[in-house]
């Protein structure tokens, strides 16, 4: 337990933190002050208590924080599709003023200005405003969506903040508690809070799922939803409106500045996962959830970790996880696949190489001589663009698939299995380079070079195709080359297809 | 006014010029960002430098501010790196790797300062909304002047962000308006991109220290949106942009101080008013730009619709001549056909009487002689069109008249006399009617 203790310090990102838990470990046991933010290891009745849910506090901050995390990473994916990922952000901060002014009204009018309702209806009614400032931006002048969320964020905020320093100087009602909803303070949520999160993120939820083939092509082909005759316009302000109703309920609980990032991070990070937009939804929404409810049971094992904050790295480290192992989109899938194209691309090369160095000097009639005949790397290495090293590795795992046989440190042969796949290669070359040249017009010769590009990719049924379309001129089971083909000579220029992607 | 009765010479003058030098440095980049379309790029940096100044804090063990301003900084072009990586490796999009960027690097900051507070007064409330007010109390002496350190901060940044601009202004115009052009042309726009964002995080974090974020984003955002507004030409944006944002950095602070005293209240926060300032700009701008204004383009339209409109009622007219001359339509018919709204049709009737092309004899209208030529030229156009549309654009006679209705009011002599010869003359229509003559015959 203490191992996993660690762990999760070290996942903390706070070096310091761990360095002065190990070091003052002393200090800390003899003058433990109210003001000490120090991380100590949670004892493991601490563990326990959250784990099971005994308080009732830590019940109720986990079941709100999870809710808002799915309904957030439900709303959340639309609003990603939709390329209005950053709407969140300005609608946070246009929440401000209303909030503000909704104080000042409340607390002239002799009622209590801190009641939630009443904050959050100033707070949708700015946002709406703010909504629509950016909508009247970016439709009636030149202006593009960055600059208009850009000027209705700040401006908005501004205001904000000059009417925040004028309650702070009311006379009646503390204005104190009107920052929480800058930072957030999940840790003092109540159990109306926690209501207010779970029906108005349920409706939301259920509203989206209702609408959810509509929504869809919203966010997909907009056009092709309004030729349809879908009302773009209307689903338009339903989507922005759901986004207003989760971020206003998320204010209480992470906070202005971090309720972007739900709306934001679970979305971007299942985008990873799925190319499908309803396990986008749902892997989104399943991320927000876990975001929600590691975070804020973090903060509540170690008290000086402000939850609002925590519950973002947590869906921070999912992101990164996601970007880097996600399937079929990570970086490392994609690298992998990207990898074995490369070496794909280079073991044909190699093979062609070597059959078209065979082919010109005579050596392929009898295939029994091929297969003995040793062909100089050096000669291999003046054909592509290749570095000695590269193609020693190319050459070994070509051997290693029995493909060619490697004698000496620079003498390479095919195998019988070998001069099969080259045959196959080389026929295949030629058959694009002849479609090119038949029906693209392209000069034979460059077409040694177009070919490269596309060869290595043509999938099995468009081998087949070719092969009708284009009347044998070969009775061999090998096509003839086009162009002459230029074994000994240079073709560094313009052979660099070894290291091309094949795109 | 109220409150400027406290108005002091050495608090509020430093105020301002601290503003200004903000507003001015701000602006000269933003131009820009507004122009990048990353005008979010100033927002997510300022949020994400919060790591930045806790990290610098802890490794360095003090709150001087050189090492501050350096972690700032590296945290500043940390987030405009990660989100140009998000996006690339991870093809994400740019908003979204943006958003993901800066909440992460803000989240992150703020554990970090919530665990350094004990041995640091990092208020997250002064870095978000700076304290402006407090500039004058924190001077260092130069040349025997007690100069507020801000002051003395900012000024460098404008030099420097002042130099850039216009030393590298035909790389800056080049890569803003035709990246892919800047970059075949040979120089190095990926170069000036970062070079943009180092100056962007250093502006960032020299004025975010002092007067905090909003006023940052507000002034790297909305007074070159506002130029953008007023001109077209990249110079005059820089000029006007600088302009506009001193203007807000000044009544800003001179509002923040009044206009809370209507209200019965002391002065509210200075930066929050240059926000509110500068958006009060833009709004203007917006609405009364010369050639891009709301209104301009509003009235312009106007304009448009009901010339088109008084073109369609005189050609109508003469085609209801043309079939029966004894005709004389009154509103209703008129409107029967146009689908014209009830108010425009009267005053552009009423219009068109006091031009001389109409007459108005009792609720019945017919055309003038001067109106009977107009509408001539006006049907001969639309006939030619249709003629046109059928012979050389392959469209078929009932598709036409919707075309024809739209370029018949964007017609005149020189291009008529084109059609003529391109249609070979003909003096019928592709419905059979006849084509009316350039000049009356009678």
């Amino acid at each position: 337990m203490r191992a996993f203790a660690l762990v999760l310090l070290v996942v903390s990102l706070w070096p310091h933190s761990f360095i002065l838990a190990a070091t003052d470990s002393n200090e800390i046991q003899t003058q433990k002050s109210i003001t000490d933010r120090s991380i100590a290891i949670p004892e493991w009745n601490d563990w326990k208590r959250v784990f099971l849910l005994q308080d009732y506090n830590t019940r109720i901050v986990i079941l709100g924080t999870t809710l808002l995390g799915m309904s957030a990473g439900m709303i959340g994916s639309f609003a990603l599709l939709r390329k209005r990922a950053l709407m969140g952000d300005a609608l946070s901060h246009a929440t401000l003023p209303g909030i503000a002014i909704a104080f000042i009204i409340a607390t002239s009018l002799g009622l209590n200005g801190k009641s939630l309702p009443i904050l959050l209806a100033g707070a949708a009614v700015s946002g709406l405003l703010g909504i629509g400032g950016i909508l009247l931006i970016r439709n009636l002048t030149r202006l593009k969506e960055d600059a208009a969320l850009g000027i209705v964020l700040s401006v908005f905020f501004g205001a904000g903040i000059a009417l925040l320093g004028i309650v702070q100087q009311m006379q009646t009602g503390h204005a104190a508690g009107l920052e929480s909803f800058i930072y957030g303070k999940t840790a003092s949520m109540v159990a109306s809070d926690a209501w207010l999160i779970g029906s108005a993120g349920l409706t939301c939820m259920l509203i989206s799922i209702l609408l959810y083939k509509e929504l869809t092509l919203l966010c997909f082909d907009e056009g092709f939803a309004n030729a349809r005759g879908f009302p773009v316009v209307l689903l338009d302000m339903l989507l922005m409106g759901l986004v207003v109703v989760v971020t206003i309920i998320g204010l209480q609980a992470v906070g202005l500045i971090l309720m972007i990032s739900l709306l934001v991070i679970p979305p971007a990070a299942a985008r990873f996962w799925t190319e499908k937009m309803a396990y986008m939804s749902l892997v989104a929404l399943i991320l927000g959830a876990l975001s929600g409810m590691i975070g804020s049971a973090m903060s509540a094992i170690f008290p000086n970790l402000p939850s609002g904050a925590m519950i973002v790295l947590v869906a921070t480290a999912m992101f990164l996880f996601s970007m880097v192992f996600g399937i079929p989109r990570g970086i490392l899938i994609r690298k992998l696949r990207r990898h074995q194209l490369n070496s794909k691309v280079n073991r044909q090369h190699l093979l062609r190489g070597l059959y078209e160095y065979l082919e010109a000097r005579g050596l392929l009639n009898e295939k029994q001589t091929a297969e003995s005949t040793f062909v100089p790397m050096s000669t291999l290495l003046k054909m592509r663009s290749w570095s000695p090293a590269k193609l020693k590795k190319i050459v070994n795992r070509a051997q290693r698939d029995q493909l060619v046989v490697s004698l000496q440190a620079d003498q390479i042969r095919l195998t019988k299995a070998g001069l099969l796949e080259a045959a196959r290669i080389v026929h295949e070359h030629r058959l694009w380079e002849l479609y090119l040249i038949t029906y693209a017009d392209v000069a034979a010769s460059k077409v040694d070079q177009d070919a490269d590009a596309i060869e290595h990719v043509l999938e099995p049924e468009v081998i087949a195709e070719l092969e009708t379309l284009l009347v044998r001129q070969s009775t061999a089971g090998v096509l003839q080359s086009p162009h002459a083909i230029e074994i000994q000579q240079e073709k560094a220029n313009g052979h660099q297809s070894g290291t091309r992607r094949a795109t | 006014m109220g409150g400027l009765e406290n108005w002091n010479w050495f608090l509020d003058g430093w105020i301002i010029v601290a503003g200004i030098l903000c507003a001015a440095s701000t602006a000269l980049l933003g131009n820009f960002l507004v122009l990048r379309k990353m005008s979010m790029l100033g927002d997510a940096i300022t949020h994400a430098i919060l790591p930045g100044l806790a990290a610098a804090f802890m490794i360095s063990d003090s709150r001087s501010s050189l090492p501050m301003f350096v972690g700032a900084v590296i945290a500043g072009i940390l987030t405009a790196l990660f989100t140009e990586w998000i996006r690339g490796f991870g093809k994400v999009d740019e908003g979204a790797s943006m958003g993901v960027v800066f909440t992460s690097l803000f989240a992150l900051g703020l554990v970090m300062i919530v665990q350094a507070a004990d041995h640091v007064d990092l208020d997250p409330g002064c870095v978000l909304y700076g304290a402006i007010e407090l500039t004058p109390l924190d001077t260092i002496l130069i040349a025997g002047w007690e100069i507020p350190r801000v002051v003395v901060v900012l000024s460098v940044v404008l030099l420097i962000n002042l130099l850039f601009v216009i030393f590298f202004l035909k790389e800056l115009k080049l890569s803003s308006f035709d990246p892919a052009l800047a970059t075949t042309t040979g120089f190095n726009a990926t170069m000036i991109h970062y070079t943009l964002m180092t100056l962007v995080a250093v502006t960032a974090v020299a004025s975010f220290e002092t007067v905090g974020n909003i006023l940052v984003v507000a002034m790297f955002v909305v007074p070159p949106a506002a130029a953008y507004m007023l001109t077209d030409r990249l110079g005059r944006m820089l000029v006007l942009s600088v302009i506009l944002a001193i203007f807000a950095a000044i009544t800003g602070h001179i509002s923040a101080i009044t206009v809370p005293h209507w209200f019965g209240y002391q002065s509210t926060s200075t930066a929050g008013m240059m926000a509110v300032a500068s958006g009060l700009l833009f709004v203007f701008a917006a609405l009364f730009g010369p050639r891009h204004g709301i209104i301009v383009i509003f009235v312009r339209r106007q304009i448009l619709a009901w010339k088109i409109l008084a073109e369609d009622i005189i050609a109508l007219m003469y085609r209801i001549e043309e079939r029966d001359p004894q005709q004389k339509p009154d509103v209703n018919y008129l409107r029967d056909i146009l689908f014209s709204r009830p108010v425009p049709t009267q005053l552009t009737l009423r219009y068109l009487t006091k031009q001389g092309q109409i007459k108005d004899t009792n609720g019945a209208y017919e055309l003038t002689e001067t109106g009977r030529d107009m509408a001539r030229q006006l049907v001969r156009s639309h006939r030619l069109w249709e003629h046109y549309l059928v012979e050389h654009a392959g469209m078929t006679a009932e598709t036409i008249h919707k075309q024809a209705e739209r370029l018949e009011h964007f017609t005149d002599r020189d291009l008529r006399e084109k059609l003529n010869a391109d249609t070979l003359e003909t003096d019928q229509d592709p419905h059979g009617r006849p084509i009316p003559p350039e000049e009356n015959s009678d």
